[in-house]
């Protein structure tokens, strides 16, 4: 059974069963895997999100020739860090893994391409900083799972379709509950969290220059990551949306409406728009048709 | 959609839309096909038509008409691959009507001279939805092994076609019914929760009134 609502997560985390663990069994069944299948196929995401990070290249650049190189410069000055070196690593991580995937190497879509910083952006330096084990870190990610679904079920999880708030929005919320669960929060605090992060980027456009997942795709990894880490810390502080997270992402789908196409993925729009914008497009020969 | 389509798929950058679903729909093509096609006319509409070239769309579907999954490391090379092979590949945008945003049209030959026009829309997240087969309404997603039987629109066909399948105790997931116009040319669209045997897919072709079955599992190797 998929889930359609975060209330339904809610009712589920009141059984005896860890909620992860209710959640996997439902997916499982539904999908005819068995339990230990679904385990090893989840361990094997959190592997590939620490793997794509650690064969990070700071040498490699895109086609384009636009990205590359950011993840290492942010790492170099993380001990100089406005925020302090845990924030510099957040940031480090989703420069580098949004750099992976503008440069054609293997990443893990999370939900999607674009957005794929963001979970491993909080939850690799969490574990380096935490010493968790590698299965707490596969349970939150079926956490973050089953709060992505209900929003591609309620809304969707594409860019075309809802713009960027659809990708990194998504992302951020789905962060931000793995993170409280990873605290030890209750399934309530990862709601509010979840509700927090995706309203707070709620609105957020697609609109990639020359069409490519680079500029300002990379970037807004980080600020999806940044709303994951404060949307949880709130959450897990005591702090609620006055919003219910299911009435957020139906939120978030009657945004994503009413952007127009020149928002959504197209190039048409926002920064693809700019004078520079338009320039790198014809000077990579890619203006949209 | 399950977990997995929210976390995953492991795949080669740098869009899960217009990389991961496009290869999938060029995978799932194959696999209508049965057979690498000699032939590829690719239409792209909306989106992928759009920002197709910067994501690799092209790309991508080429390297799913050769029997790429989405974590290929050669899918950025497969319109050389294609080349290397002698297949001819052209690439052109259009309009389709009530299309999604992220939409392709696939026409491809094989060797023995048979053709097929598949359109996909690619969902987000690698998911995608086959829209038509030949000009026909047939609307599945390529998670579940699917048959699609195409039959004249007469009465019993849907019996047999289900009878079929529950002596097999197959189970069916979904079932979807489409047809031209009355008494023409109508199309099934059925989803097992289960793989067909061979055997099952032959019986039903053979049944007077039954014009074309096509089979695809997009698991299997």
């Amino acid at each position: 059974m998929a889930f359609t609502s975060i209330e339904q997560l809610e009712a589920l985390a009141a059984q005896p069963t860890p909620l992860w663990r209710a959640i996997m069994t439902a997916d499982a069944r539904e999908q005819g895997l068995s339990e230990e299948e679904s385990l090893r196929r989840m361990n094997g995401m959190w592997q590939a999100m620490r793997s794509a990070s650690r064969d990070y290249s700071a040498a490699a650049r895109s086609s384009s020739g636009l990205s590359g190189g950011d993840g290492q410069r942010m790492l170099d000055y993380a001990a100089c860090g406005i925020g302090g070196e845990f924030f510099s690593q957040v940031i480090a991580e989703a420069l580098k893994m949004g750099e992976c995937n503008a440069c054609m190497k293997r990443i893990v879509a999370a939900p999607t391409a674009g957005s794929c910083g963001v979970l491993p952006a909080v939850l690799i330096p969490f574990q380096q900083k935490h010493g968790t084990q590698d299965e707490t870190m596969v349970h939150a990610l079926y956490l973050a799972a089953a709060f992505g679904q209900v929003i591609a079920s309620r809304a969707c999880i594409a860019g075309a379709e809802g713009g960027c708030q659809a990708e990194v929005g998504a992302a951020a919320g789905m962060a931000a509950a793995a993170l409280v669960f990873l605290k030890g929060g209750t399934v309530s605090a990862m709601a509010h969290a979840c509700a927090i992060a995706l309203g707070n980027l709620l609105g957020l456009v697609c609109d990639p220059v020359a069409g490519l997942v680079e500029v300002p795709c990379i970037k807004r990894n980080v600020i999806g990551a940044m709303a994951a880490l404060s949307s949880a810390d709130m959450a897990l502080a005591g702090i609620t949306s006055r919003i219910p997270a299911d009435e957020v992402i139906d939120a978030m789908r009657e945004v994503g409406d009413a952007l127009p196409a020149s928002l959504r993925e197209t190039g048409r729009g926002g920064l693809a728009a700019t004078p520079t914008g338009q320039k790198i497009a014809r000077q990579l020969n890619l203006e949209p048709k | 959609m399950n977990l997995f389509d929210i976390l995953g798929p492991i795949m080669v950058g740098p869009s899960s839309s217009h990389t991961a679903g496009a290869v999938r729909i060029g995978y799932i093509t194959r696999k209508l096909l049965r057979a690498e096609p000699v032939e590829i006319t690719i239409k792209l509409h909306g989106s992928f038509a759009a920002t197709g070239t910067g994501h690799g769309t092209d790309r991508a579907l080429v390297a799913g008409l050769l029997g790429m999954r989405p974590d290929d490391m050669q899918i950025p090379s497969s319109l050389e691959i294609a080349r290397s092979k002698g297949i001819s590949v052209s690439c052109s945008t259009v309009k389709l009507r009530d299309a999604h945003p992220n939409t392709a049209m696939l026409q491809v030959k094989s060797a023995d001279g048979r053709s097929l026009e598949v359109v996909g829309a690619s969902l987000g997240g690698g998911r995608v939805r086959i829209e038509s087969v030949d000009g026909l309404e047939a609307n599945f997603s390529g998670e579940y092994p699917t048959l699609i039987v195409r039959n004249t629109d007469q009465p019993g066909h849907v019996a047999e076609v289900t009878t079929t399948l529950a002596q097999l105790k197959l189970n069916i997931a979904t079932l979807q019914l489409y047809r031209d116009t009355r008494g023409g040319s109508a199309v099934m669209v059925i989803e097992c929760d289960t793989p067909i045997p061979s055997q099952a897919v032959t019986w039903l072709e053979s049944l007077p009134g039954i014009l074309k079955v096509t089979y695809v599992n997009v698991e299997e190797a």
